[in-house]
């Protein structure tokens, strides 16, 4: 018995079809545009577009309810020349660069530790977590109260210690109120980083432990040179993603201490936020938002090479 | 002793370090509980022990709930999650799909924008942002939230559903389509049903985001009556006044717990659209 190659029904060419709307419509390339369409002009006109306009109003005097007048690059001539942009220019970095290193540390700490087997660690897990889920400006709310110049918490634990004999005013004094918001911004994202890692660490095969241990290899050897390997690429992403939300941060800092007290903690978007909304003038809080641009981009970039290249 | 030992490293490397962890990452919502039920004579008085309360009391709820506009709030906060989230899994699975499973020119161009999009952070936009729903005449409507708390969930949906979508072995979908399915027929009978907890991630992801907005609500909600919780707790709830604190603790604590119920019944869902982005499986 001849066997044939199993023929499947082969499409007829386009051309030798009479055409029918369906037929169209299932066309790769037709039916992927017609879903795309409608998303795709969304993020168009409401984050594309957004992103140039405020390009073009950086470069305006712009006041609310007022024309704009083409004011070319003097509102960023105006900043360069600003002591108080470049403090908060100094303040973001701290920010980002303080958080970032504490919440790696951390986390990668409490993936390490919540990475053992005990009982009861599915919850753990999920409790501890908490920080990173409850609404921001809600779990801050709590922060307030914890660092409230007459009745915070802190204050009474360290004076009962014996460590300090008259409370701090952790939000109202200049060099502590900085301090007072990395400490809070670690404690909302070191659940992300310590989740995310572990979803690394457990990718990690046991076999490779004990390999490394029968070739004597020390607990410290391990983690150098087995786990630190192994969950590389998701230290990275995770450390990038969260950078670049760190530098957005707004609503944390905006509830604590409004980028008080003088200026101490005013971030980017912050100080946009006072100059372009609260006194109202859209160019130039447009062209302090932009100065977040050149680091984020370098970021997005970087990330995005990054994700290709895997 | 072996077994001693074997417990005291046992508790230097588990017990002592998970302690602190949960401790310190829990101790903020202890507070929030404690305080709420505080009456004021406990709260106000730095004399006595402040880590327990004496004589409880739901003083500061039934305030909360007669003499502000929380119900209001929490009503808004839920319809625009509830309706940005239903947006943004839509328009992103409609994103996801073709540039998971089609060719076709320009997919290339559109995966990065979306990526981009998703990174842009919310600093960047809101300014012209504000301008633009002004223009649009949408201040102090829900709408102005609807429309933009998308812009945030949709390339995070569709960035999380693509690699689900991805997933799903082409033999399905090609198998569907011999039998006589239309691609949409295909996408929506077969792979769809097959990607239910991705879209579960991406639901519940996208819910929690929408319920932490504050930005944008902040610009566009200057209205008492469309608020949305957090801004409603952190704009009129902080009167400068500081009898006002176990108000403001009963409300950050409601307003968590609709987030926190849905992430309890769907952790492993949480997580997944977590680490999705991160964490290659």
């Amino acid at each position: 018995m001849a066997v044939r190659p199993a023929t499947l029904p082969r499409p007829t060419p386009v051309a030798g079809r009479p055409f029918t709307l369906s037929g169209f419509l299932e066309r790769e390339g037709i039916f992927s545009w017609l879903m795309l369409g409608p998303g795709v002009l969304f993020l168009l006109a409401f984050v594309a577009y957004p992103f140039f306009y405020g390009i073009f109003l950086s470069l305006e005097e712009r006041r609310v309810a007022s024309e704009g007048v083409f004011v070319g690059l003097a509102n960023f001539r105006t900043l360069a020349h600003d002591a108080v942009f470049w403090q908060v220019t100094r303040n973001t970095f701290f920010y980002v660069v303080v958080t970032t290193v504490l919440k790696l540390c951390g986390g990668l700490a409490m993936a390490l530790v919540v990475n053992q087997s005990f009982r009861g660690k599915n919850l753990a897990r999920a409790a501890l977590l908490l920080p990173f889920i409850v609404p921001t400006a809600l779990s801050t709310v709590a922060w307030m109260w914890i660092l409230d110049p007459t009745f915070s918490v802190v204050n009474w634990l360290l004076v009962r210690a014996g460590a300090i004999t008259t409370g701090y005013s952790w939000l109202g004094n200049a060099s502590l109120a900085m301090w007072s918001l990395v400490a809070v911004n670690t404690w909302r994202g070191l659940p992300f980083y310590g989740i995310t890692l572990l979803a690394g660490l457990q990718t990690i095969s046991p076999d490779l432990y004990e390999a490394a241990a029968i070739d004597g290899a020390s607990t410290v050897q391990r983690f150098l040179y087995v786990t630190l390997p192994v969950i590389k690429p998701v230290l990275i992403i995770v450390t990038m993603f969260s950078v670049i939300f760190t530098f957005g941060d707004f609503q944390l800092i905006y509830a604590l201490t409004h980028g008080g007290p003088a200026n101490a903690t005013h971030v980017f978007s912050t100080l946009a936020f006072d100059i372009g909304m609260s006194a109202g003038q859209l160019g130039m809080g447009a062209a302090v938002a932009l100065a977040i641009l050149p680091a984020l981009a370098v970021l997005i970039v970087g990330l995005t090479f990054y994700l290709r290249r895997e | 002793m072996v077994g001693g030992r074997q417990f005291l490293t046992r508790f230097r490397q588990l017990y002592l370090p998970l302690a602190v962890f949960l401790v310190v990452l829990l101790f903020p919502f202890y507070w929030m509980l404690i305080t709420s039920i505080k009456p004021n004579r406990e709260l106000y008085n730095a004399k006595i022990m402040p880590l327990i309360v004496y004589q409880p009391t739901l003083k500061h709820y039934t305030d909360l709930l007669t003499e502000t506009n929380f119900l209001t709030w929490t009503y808004n906060t839920m319809l625009v999650a509830v309706i940005t989230t239903a947006i943004s899994l839509v328009l992103g699975t409609m994103i996801a799909y073709p540039l998971a499973r089609m060719r076709f020119p320009g997919s290339a161009v559109i995966a990065i924008g979306v990526a981009a999009t998703y990174l842009v952070p919310q600093p960047l936009l809101f300014i012209p942002m504000a301008d633009i729903i002004n223009r649009l005449d949408l201040g102090n409507t829900l709408t102005a939230v609807m429309l933009t708390y998308p812009t945030l969930l949709i390339p995070f949906c569709a960035w999380l559903l693509m690699g689900y979508f991805k997933s799903v072995p082409r033999e399905l979908e090609e198998a569907a389509r011999i039998d006589g399915a239309s691609r949409f027929q295909a996408m929506t009978r077969v792979v769809l049903p097959l990607c239910t907890p991705g879209l579960l991630s991406a639901g519940i992801f996208a819910f929690t985001l929408a319920q932490n907005e504050f930005l944008y609500a902040l610009i566009f909600l200057a209205k008492s009556e469309v608020r949305t919780v957090p801004v409603g707790a952190i704009t009129e709830l902080i009167r400068g006044d500081v009898f006002y604190w176990g108000q403001l603790m009963a409300a950050a604590l409601l307003g968590s717990v609709p987030v926190a119920l849905i992430y309890s019944f769907f952790v492993e869902y949480y997580v997944a659209g977590l680490t999705a982005g991160s964490v290659k499986s």
